[in-house]
């Protein structure tokens, strides 16, 4: 599969603007949303439920553009595709961390909830402030400070201008 | 060029002669699996997909085993979608009620699950049949709703992590505690991405449950599989369970690992990982005597048949610790048929042992033995992270089989030279 420019357009688009939720290393699946929530798929009704143990406030409070920044190992665990549903269905546009598990990893980017990788912009920014985030180029600001973070691979980033996997799958396999 | 067993299989399914750490490949997928909480989401994306047959009506397994029996309506929906699905797909192998147990304990049971096989499963602990040599890893609802409509899926090739086991195991250690001495050593992100290959003589000598448990673990240290190359043990445990070929792969005595890592089993102590995270572990005589309000044996980690008679032996005989719970629960209906017969069921259930279905249950906060707030329970699953169990201020504590049952007899964390 051959992607033309036409294709990355969407991803100049996005630019992130938003208030910063943070949160430290190894923030596994089941405190994103924990297990007696997953007796039900639908996004909106696990958006309500999300962190709802560890931080009870986030999914009253977070606005619809808002960051969520962590430590190492973002989304360890169960392999549940409800967490990354979880986060982004309450708002959350993207997640930058010093790194995330690998099976979270995929899950995020198949839904198209893009995520960055910045060890000093993971320990550089502050819960409550505001960021701004060029997805496409991974330039962070925030703080006072700019971070860049590692680039989208490629394979992601056509994950995430295709529209997910959904929609990749059926543009190339299907379709194709 | 010399490849690992990793990258051996995923090359033979990419139809490649070799691949590298780091090769973006699409591989044919020989088993896909899901449960009723992985399924529900899977379905969704199948329909959006728009195929409207799955690739392989043999090859495409569906397992109730998280939340049944049924713990509540909602519940009873997701796997009531589910087995609509898998009757209007004619779906051979789908599981429910007398027929289902613990998914990555049926799948081998059955012969479902082969050595040299690509398994792609919609749960973190599809990892555990890399024990029989094959490559097999967890993924998302969306990926696994795209393999099961193409047969396909798109991977990394991971750097391969070589551990080699070496010495004698000391008493009642086992595959459980070497995989929590492992994590520990590794901590939880310490394999992340990467290929765990457990080798050496230690290994070599390990029965087949305890490498289901070792593999069952390695997604703990954040590792993408966790392989072992089949043996003897390995086709003594097949035979008979499938008449479906199969290929053997082992690595190249010069294939290159991202890392070697030689651990010494002589000094591995019965290990313990305290709360919240599996690689905070300690050797039991260092425990400190923690008292517990509950015992959770079974599991995908824990719950085969010999993991029921090493807990029995120490159970024979003893009753559990005062206004202790213990909670028994067989990895599947054939192993919980032959406990009966061996009279270990009657062993738990004179200790004062409930006995539950074959199912995940508590492990992971579901149902059958959720924990209230500050309770703190011994469980021979595999994680231990916030409010696991239940409530978000209770605390488990993992171990293997034997130390669980001396515990529950105990009532603190405690091995059994202590009783």
């Amino acid at each position: 599969m051959n992607y033309s420019e036409e294709d990355f357009k969407g991803m100049e688009k996005m630019r992130v603007e938003g208030r910063i939720w943070k949160f430290g290393d190894d923030v596994d699946t089941d405190v994103i949303i924990p297990a007696r929530y997953l007796n039900v798929s639908a996004e909106a009704e696990l958006a309500k439920n999300c962190f709802a143990d560890i931080r009870p406030d986030f999914a009253t409070d977070v606005a619809a553009g808002d960051i969520l920044v962590a430590g190492k190992n973002f989304g360890c665990g169960s392999s549940r595709e409800h967490a990354p549903l979880a986060i982004k269905a309450a708002g959350i546009r993207v997640i930058i961390a010093e790194s995330f598990a690998r099976i979270f990893y995929r899950n995020a980017f198949n839904i198209g909830l893009p995520l960055l990788e910045s060890v000093e912009a993971s320990q550089g920014l502050s819960d409550g402030e505001k960021a701004v985030v060029d997805l496409a180029s991974g330039r962070i600001e925030g703080g006072g400070d700019t971070f860049q973070a590692k680039p989208i691979p490629d394979f992601m980033a056509q994950l995430i201008a295709a529209g997910g996997l959904v929609a990749y799958v059926r543009k190339v396999k299907v379709a194709g | 060029m010399p490849m690992t067993i990793t990258e051996k299989i995923l090359a033979a399914h990419a139809g490649l002669d070799r691949v590298s750490p780091g090769d973006l490949i699409e591989a044919k997928v020989d088993v896909a699996l899901a449960n009723d909480i992985t399924a529900p989401l899977a379905i969704k994306v199948f329909n959006e997909i728009g195929t409207e047959e799955v690739f392989d009506t043999d090859r495409v397994v569906l397992v109730a085993d998280h939340f049944v029996p049924n713990k509540d309506i909602a519940s009873a929906q997701q796997v009531k979608l589910v087995r609509e699905f898998a009757r209007s797909q004619g779906l051979k192998n789908y599981f429910e009620g007398g027929e289902s147990g613990i998914e990555h304990v049926i799948l081998p049971e059955k012969g479902l699950v082969l050595p040299g096989q690509l398994i792609i499963g919609a749960d973190s602990h599809t990892c555990t049949y890399g024990a029989l040599g094959a490559f097999s890893t967890g993924v998302g609802s969306t990926d696994l709703g795209a393999v099961m409509a193409t047969g396909e899926i798109w991977l990394k090739v991971p750097p391969t992590i070589l551990l080699r086991y070496e010495g004698s195991l000391r008493p009642h250690v086992g595959g459980k505690d070497l995989i929590l001495h492992t994590i520990g050593l590794l901590g939880v992100e310490g394999a992340l991405y990467c290929a765990m290959e457990f080798s050496g003589s230690v290994i070599r000598n390990l029965p087949m449950h305890q490498r289901f448990t070792m593999s069952n673990m390695a997604i703990e240290a954040g590792g993408k599989n966790g392989i072992i190359a089949p043996d003897e043990t390995t086709l003594a445990y097949v035979a008979g369970r499938t008449s479906a070929r199969f290929e053997i792969f082992k690595s190249d005595p010069d294939a290159g690992y991202d890392r070697v890592i030689d651990i010494d089993v002589n000094q591995i102590e019965p290990q313990v990982a305290f709360p919240h995270l599996p690689s905070n572990v300690r050797p039991v005589s260092t425990a400190g005597g923690v008292t517990i309000d509950q015992v959770v044996i079974g599991s995908c980690t824990n719950g085969w048949l010999e993991d029921l008679r090493d807990a029995a032996r120490v159970l024979k005989g003893r009753k559990v610790s005062a206004g202790l719970r213990l909670i028994v629960m067989p990895g599947s209906p054939l192993i919980y048929k032959m406990a009966m017969q061996e009279g270990i069921l009657e062993t738990f259930l004179d200790a004062g042992a409930v006995i539950g279905p074959p199912c995940c249950g508590p492990c992971l906060g579901g149902h059958m033995g959720i924990l209230a707030s500050g309770e703190r329970a011994v469980a021979t699953t595999n994680r231990n992270f916030i409010g696991r169990m239940g409530h978000p201020e209770s605390e488990v504590y993992l171990t293997n089989p034997v130390v669980a049952a001396a515990s529950a007899v105990l009532g603190r964390i405690g091995g059994p030279d202590e009783l």
